[in-house]
């Protein structure tokens, strides 16, 4: 009797990120942010003509990971560099991928600014309540009562202030196109979070203006918790301040099943 | 093409226009807004970008941005929002990429006020963001040489992958003058080959300003100073007034040189022997065309609106070897040519004290005529 075995191929590295053993601690989400938006430059087609923005942050050497052109921005100020190389080159697809401390704290002109504008570019939120590059400072998303290395005592909302919820903040504003939030916790999560990465980057390929996805993510090393304790923790935790959702989804993107 | 009466803002937006510019991004700010808005004119009617940023932060990441796509590139302001764009600077340096900044400088520090300044001198020339950098300043007296100036600097900007700073004062900005516009040249089809456009059929590119490996950082700061070296033994621009047989040389640039010129020629209808030494390029400063004139002149008169910030680089070029005087005026206050006249009278009739300090003498000198109470 002959049997013939046929191999197919159910996963691999895609063409988009490098191959190059990235340098995030393991259990990190930051990989799996990477990789969901790789595989969506790979569906769309679109890597040879995507620019990507770099944060400063633990995601600075992003650049270093997905095989498209790629600049570097200083902290907090990708949404301008990002402006700046849209509107020279408008058929490009131009992304900026930015932490919390990044995006909401040093940079929120800048955010808010190119959210207001409805500047056509797509931007990954990575909150993970935390500065994980500078090891573990309070982050403008970090939860009340949260320790951190700035905030020892647990955040004190009386002299450190509340958190900011970003997708709802920016979601108001008229030039956002898509605004939503998703978390990186669990494979059914992980796959919501891929289609809202596909409709961001939909929204600027159909110039429906700003989109942003604000990812929920996990920074075991500074949180002091296992990967799998950190996962739990997000769950517990973040999410019912942050609910996931969706903020601010533009009329013509409602009819795109993906 | 003919003279037209311009104003010294507009024509230098219109100069940037014809040199090619493909993309500007500024942020309002007296004495410099006029060039701003004839961006906002201008910019979009011939399909180019113009965008009013929310402030001179954004402004300098945009133009970063901007820059790292090849395209020729601008930005505006005046010294508080100079101020503001160091840290954007520091990393445009860094990532070497090519970038045009207007500084239309007024009078600081803080707020200060909107007169016309050299104030920022320093902050131009030796200083400006972190890390270890040296930009082109190039600095107009005259309208026709801002318009000038502006197409030079983008050429400069991009031969050596630098930033090119045009230091006006509130008055080269403000003033209206005769001046020819250059033609309008045809925006580049060609990019260069380290420009981030997308990596349409080629490996692709990254730039970024980090070198993680301190040994990496060495080497590229060693680079960027032999590019410097270049920059310094090829682009230094000066202008030359009566020095042939001069005794006393009188150095001033921008406006304060322009007006120092007018106290020279009176001087010299006096019978005076006094040039002038304007220099164009405060960075690369004309160290050595100062070193030429030492063994000829008796004395170097330096005339600024600061308090003395190019004096120190003089001194440096002059190394005691001639006396060296000096005389400013602060604030946003511009010195008339009488004030200078009568600076060069003394340094011809009484010469200047071998050793001392130019700016202590001066501000002696200075104490009683300074309105104190008005
Ligand atoms: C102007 C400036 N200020 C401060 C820093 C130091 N710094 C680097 S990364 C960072 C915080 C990054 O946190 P986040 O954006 O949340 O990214 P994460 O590392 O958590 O992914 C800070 C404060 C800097 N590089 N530049
Ligand atoms: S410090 Fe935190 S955010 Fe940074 S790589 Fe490690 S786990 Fe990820
Ligand atoms: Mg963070």
């Amino acid at each position: 009797m002959e049997t013939t075995l046929s191999v197919q191929i159910v996963y691999q590295r895609p063409r988009s990120l490098t191959a190059v053993p990235m340098h995030y601690c393991p259990g990190c989400t930051h990989g799996i942010a990477h990789r969901l938006i790789a595989e969506v430059i790979d569906e769309l087609g679109i890597r040879e003509r995507t620019i990507g923005v770099a944060p400063v942050g633990c995601s600075v050497f992003a650049y270093n990971y997905f095989d498209c052109d790629f600049v570097e921005a200083a902290h907090g100020r990708a949404p301008a560099m990002a402006t700046g190389i849209k509107r020279l080159l408008p058929d490009r697809v131009v992304f900026t991928y930015q932490g919390d401390g990044d995006l909401a704290s040093i940079g929120m002109g800048e955010i808010i600014h190119a959210a207001g504008r409805g500047e056509n570019i797509t931007v990954f939120f990575i909150n993970n309540a935390i500065y994980g590059m500078t090891s573990g400072q309070m982050a403008p998303t970090t939860l009340p009562g949260q320790k951190t290395t700035s905030s020892p005592q647990g955040r004190d909302v009386e002299t450190m202030g509340y958190p900011l919820r970003m997708a709802e903040l920016l979601a108001n504003l008229d030039g956002a196109g898509y605004v939503v939030r998703r978390s990186l916790h669990d494979p059914k999560n992980i796959r919501m979070a891929k289609k809202a990465i596909r409709l961001a980057f939909e929204t600027q390929l159909r110039g429906l203006g700003f989109a942003m996805v604000e990812l929920l993510s996990t920074c075991s090393t500074n949180w002091g918790l296992s990967p799998l304790e950190s996962l739990r923790w997000l769950e517990e935790h973040m999410i019912p301040y942050y609910p996931i959702g969706d903020f601010k989804v533009a009329e013509a993107l409602q009819a795109i099943k993906v | 093409m003919a003279k037209e009466l311009l104003k010294g803002n507009i024509a230098m937006a219109e100069a940037a226009i014809r040199a090619g510019l493909e993309g500007y991004f500024g942020y309002p700010i007296t004495p410099q807004t006029e060039l701003l808005e004839w961006m906002a004119e201008r910019m979009p009617a011939l399909g180019r970008a113009f965008l009013q940023a929310e402030s001179e932060v954004a402004a300098i990441n945009m133009l970063y941005g901007a820059a790292c796509t090849g395209a020729r590139v601008m930005t505006s302001s005046s010294s508080p929002g100079i101020s503001l764009m160091m840290e954007g600077l520091s990393y445009i340096a860094g990532t070497e990429v090519p970038a045009v900044i207007i500084d239309v400088v007024r009078g600081g520090p803080g707020l200060g006020n909107i007169a016309p300044s050299q104030g920022d001198y320093n902050q131009i020339v030796h200083g400006g963001g972190h890390g270890d950098y040296h930009p082109i300043v190039l600095a107009p007296a005259s309208v026709q040489e801002a318009v000038d100036l502006v197409v030079l600097a983008f050429d400069l900007a991009e031969k050596y992958r630098t930033i090119v700073f045009i230091m006006a004062d509130g008055n080269i900005g403000q003033m209206m003058e005769p001046a020819e516009l250059p033609p309008m040249r045809p925006i580049r089809t060609e990019y260069p080959d380290w420009a981030v456009r997308g990596a349409m059929g080629r490996e692709r590119r990254i730039l970024s300003s980090i070198y993680i490996d301190p040994k990496d950082e060495e080497v590229t700061n060693y680079r960027l100073l032999q590019v410097w070296n270049r920059i310094q033994a090829a682009e230094i621009r000066y202008r030359e007034y009566f020095l042939e047989d001069a005794d006393y040389v009188v150095i001033g640039f921008g406006t304060a040189g322009r007006i120092a010129l007018s106290a020279v020629r009176m001087a010299r209808a006096e019978g005076m022997r006094v040039g002038l030494l304007r220099p164009i390029t405060l960075s690369p400063f004309p160290h050595p065309q100062i070193e030429n004139l030492i063994p000829q002149v008796e004395g170097i008169l330096v005339v600024e609106m600061n308090s003395g910030q190019m004096l120190e680089d003089v001194q440096k070029a002059v190394r005691g070897r001639v006396p060296v005087e000096f005389y400013g005026r602060l604030g946003g206050m511009v010195p008339f040519p009488d004030e200078i006249l009568a600076e060069i009278r003394r340094m011809c009739r009484e010469g200047i004290p071998p050793d001392g300090d130019p700016r202590q003498r001066w501000m002696k000198r200075f104490a009683p005529i300074i309105r104190w109470h008005d």
